[in-house]
């Protein structure tokens, strides 16, 4: 269950393998939760972190196969890991994949793809998990959207789009499921130091995976619906999303 | 066998206002609806909710069914000559006074509110101002009518001891309290000769209490938790007993077992967020310390001597949307360095307590959930925005359980679950009388998932 403060006690993580999901499930581990399920294409690659929360305390770790992609194997998997896990309190949705903004602008297949992973993968996962939590009576889905989807820029627009719709997606969920006791968290974070933009120049107002999961945390506590990370992005992003698109479109962005 | 009645899907909370979850609320009119939920109730089980008085998770059940016992709440029997009255578990503490304090007969434990009812008052063994002399709520039940999911049973403490203690601070997890039998106090008035003593700081107040209770019924002291330095736990102290008659001014003494209480002031349906902070209840407790005159022997009403929030309907509002907690542990007679430790760690952390209170418990009873233990007892309530109040909650935990103390769970929204059997050593106890009553675990609680309790 989770508590007054906003601490779980459960913990399924999509794309366990990423840096902010680790940074968040060890924050989460710190506090309440003992029962961890990390789920992620390669599993072998979630070992590190498995051990890592076995150390901080968490009690059941278990790691898991899941591929984005495969939609059809989306409902038996969210009704495997709630009938071995019990309740699950939180779902951390943190797969996404950046692509390839070149290779996605002239490959169908590769624009695809991202739109694949990271908006409908998001959606077939979403729906089940949801649907579970609606029956327990309560949990937390956290959602990492990104600032890209807040606006889809000119040079990253093909994952921008996956993250617009991905966001929107949540938003809706979220308002559906006012009153069913389970909430949706939206987390905006801007450039995160992660091994995901490992080698990519920088963009003003960058965090790191640590600060993303205090921000998580922090959000849990006081009941968000919307994290933006760092919070000043709230309000950069609110005059971007009125710039007039010719200008827009020529920003250094 | 009638078929359990859905009546609607409700998101509940305590009444700390934190951690909703959605439950399907049934109301019950009778023993039979009772037993009718209690065998449909279904995988996510049952639990029986009062009037939500209970701070943290204990009376709700996510996903599973929520019995409305308020609905249950008739008068049976009154015995005027015993004092002994025979009333549904639903049956307000409100109720049971407006009826019996004009024939002369009150509460022997009356909590801060009269807002609770007698099947939560057992169930959370609720203990009141004069726990040193009277003890905790279940003390003074004669008997129950149990209904389990493996029958039902009129308990009292020799037909079944190992089921009427285990009822007492079960919180719902024995089974749901129908009907209960309980002893009343007979009083000549209606009201309470107090006296308020200001005590400069720690030392003094407990010194106070250890030395003066025994000589009176009822004691309690509000602590400033903001004070720091030379003033740590500087309070003020609140004793007083039952007033006779010949107490009375003579107004008073026409109509010596007048209870009226005053009606209800609504709190505003919304508060912004952040009007208790640490100035404004500074600001309240300085005033509060200063005003409070070092009276003797003032004769009070009993709602303004035990339950002055009882005056603002839905105060728990004030806290604004985030809620608060409340925070109550009991630590041993011997460890008044605890005590001061826990003051120093709340004053450090600037940590604004609206209601601090501090009180002196005599013996518990035999129930391994029931709360309360000879000792020193602490209630606070903080806004749920606090920074860094997870954790400072944790470091209280931990002193309390070091010291081989305990924190109540009827108030509890974030106890970490593997300090309950340090706390409450005789959880094996409890476990195997919950084996016995619910094998299958048909009475849950958000409150029994997140503790973990058998």
């Amino acid at each position: 269950m989770k508590d007054a403060l906003g601490s779980v006690q459960s913990v399924l993580v999509l794309g366990g393998g990423s840096d902010i999901a680790a940074a968040t499930v060890r924050e989460l581990v710190r506090r309440r939760a003992r029962t961890v399920v990390l789920a992620a294409r390669d599993p072998q690659s979630l070992q590190v972190t498995a051990d890592e929360l076995r150390a901080a305390g968490a009690t059941t770790v278990e790691t898991l196969a899941f591929d984005a992609r495969d939609t059809a194997s989306h409902d038996a998997f969210v009704a495997d890991v709630f009938d071995r896990a019990g309740d699950v309190d939180l779902a951390l949705f943190a797969f996404g994949v950046l692509g390839d903004q070149e290779e996605a602008e002239h490959d169908g297949r590769a624009a695809v793809d991202i739109a694949e992973v990271n908006y409908v993968g998001s959606v077939s996962m979403a729906v089940p998990i949801a649907q579970r939590m609606r029956t327990q009576g309560h949990g937390t889905i956290v959602a990492m959207s990104s600032v890209a989807g807040e606006r889809a820029r000119r040079s990253n627009f093909v994952y921008g789009s996956s993250k617009a719709g991905m966001d929107a997606f949540f938003q809706g969920l979220g308002d559906s499921l006012v009153g069913t006791g389970v909430r949706v968290m939206i987390v905006r974070p801007g450039f995160v130091h992660t091994k995901m933009t490992h080698g990519m120049d920088a963009a003003p107002l960058s965090t790191t995976p640590e600060a993303v999961a205090d921000a998580i945390v922090r959000g849990l506590a006081r009941n968000r619906e919307t994290v933006w990370v760092p919070s000043q992005l709230r309000y950069v992003m609110s005059v971007l999303r009125h710039v007039p698109r010719p200008v827009f479109r020529k920003l250094p962005i | 066998m009638t078929e359990p009645r859905l009546d609607r899907t409700a998101l509940l909370t305590g009444w700390s206002r934190t951690a909703p979850t959605a439950a399907r609320v049934v109301e019950v009119h009778d023993a039979a609806d009772v037993d009718a939920n209690l065998a449909g109730a279904g995988r996510r089980g049952l639990i029986v909710r009062g009037l939500g008085r209970s701070y943290g998770d204990a009376a709700q059940n996510a996903g599973g069914v929520v019995l409305d016992a308020t609905t249950l709440a008739g008068f049976h029997e009154i015995d005027v000559e015993r004092g002994v009255i025979r009333v549904d578990g639903g049956v307000s503490l409100e109720a049971i006074m407006r009826t019996m304090v004009p024939l002369g007969w009150f509460v022997h434990v009356t909590p801060g509110t009269r807002q609770v009812t007698v099947g939560g008052a057992i169930a959370a063994d609720v203990h009141g101002k004069s726990h040193h002399v009277d003890g905790s709520f279940a003390n003074h039940v004669e008997s129950f009518v149990l209904h389990t999911p493996k029958g039902t049973q009129t308990v009292t403490a020799d037909s079944d001891p190992e089921l009427f203690w285990g009822t007492a601070g079960a919180l719902g997890l024995t089974g749901v309290i129908a009907e209960a039998t309980i002893r009343l106090l007979p009083i000549e008035t209606s009201m309470i000769r107090a006296e308020n003593l200001r005590c400069p700081d720690l030392d003094s107040v407990m010194a106070l209490m250890a030395e003066g209770d025994d000589d009176h019924r009822f004691s309690a002291a509000w602590i400033d938790c903001l004070a720091t330095g030379a003033s740590l736990g500087r309070s003020v102290l609140s004793r007083g007993d039952h007033a006779t008659r010949a107490d009375l001014p003579k107004k008073l003494r026409r109509d010596p077992l007048r209870f009226a209480p005053k009606a209800l002031v609504p709190a505003p349906p919304w508060a912004p967020n952040g009007l208790l902070n640490r100035l404004s209840v500074a600001a309240f407790n300085e005033f509060w310390y200063r005003v409070t005159p070092s009276l003797h022997g003032h004769v009070e009403s009993i709602s303004s001597f035990f339950h002055p929030l009882d005056g603002v309907k839905d105060w728990n509002r004030l806290y604004g949307s985030y809620g608060f907690l409340q925070y109550q542990y009991v630590v041993p007679d011997d460890a008044h360095d605890a005590v001061r430790r826990s003051i120093e760690m709340l004053s450090e952390a600037r940590a604004a307590s609206f209601l601090a209170v501090l009180k002196r418990f005599g013996p518990g009873n035999p129930g391994p959930l029931s709360f309360p233990q000879p000792g020193w007892t602490l209630a606070l309530d903080i806004p749920a925005t606090v920074p860094g109040l997870a954790e400072l909650l944790d470091r209280l935990d931990q002193l309390v359980a070091d010291v081989g103390g305990r924190v109540y769970l009827a108030k509890d929204s974030r106890l970490r679950p593997e300090l309950v059997p340090v706390m409450y050593p005789e959880l094996d106890r409890f476990a195997e009388l919950r084996a016995r009553v619910d094998p299958t675990r048909v009475l849950q609680s958000d409150l029994q998932r997140r503790l973990c309790l058998p």
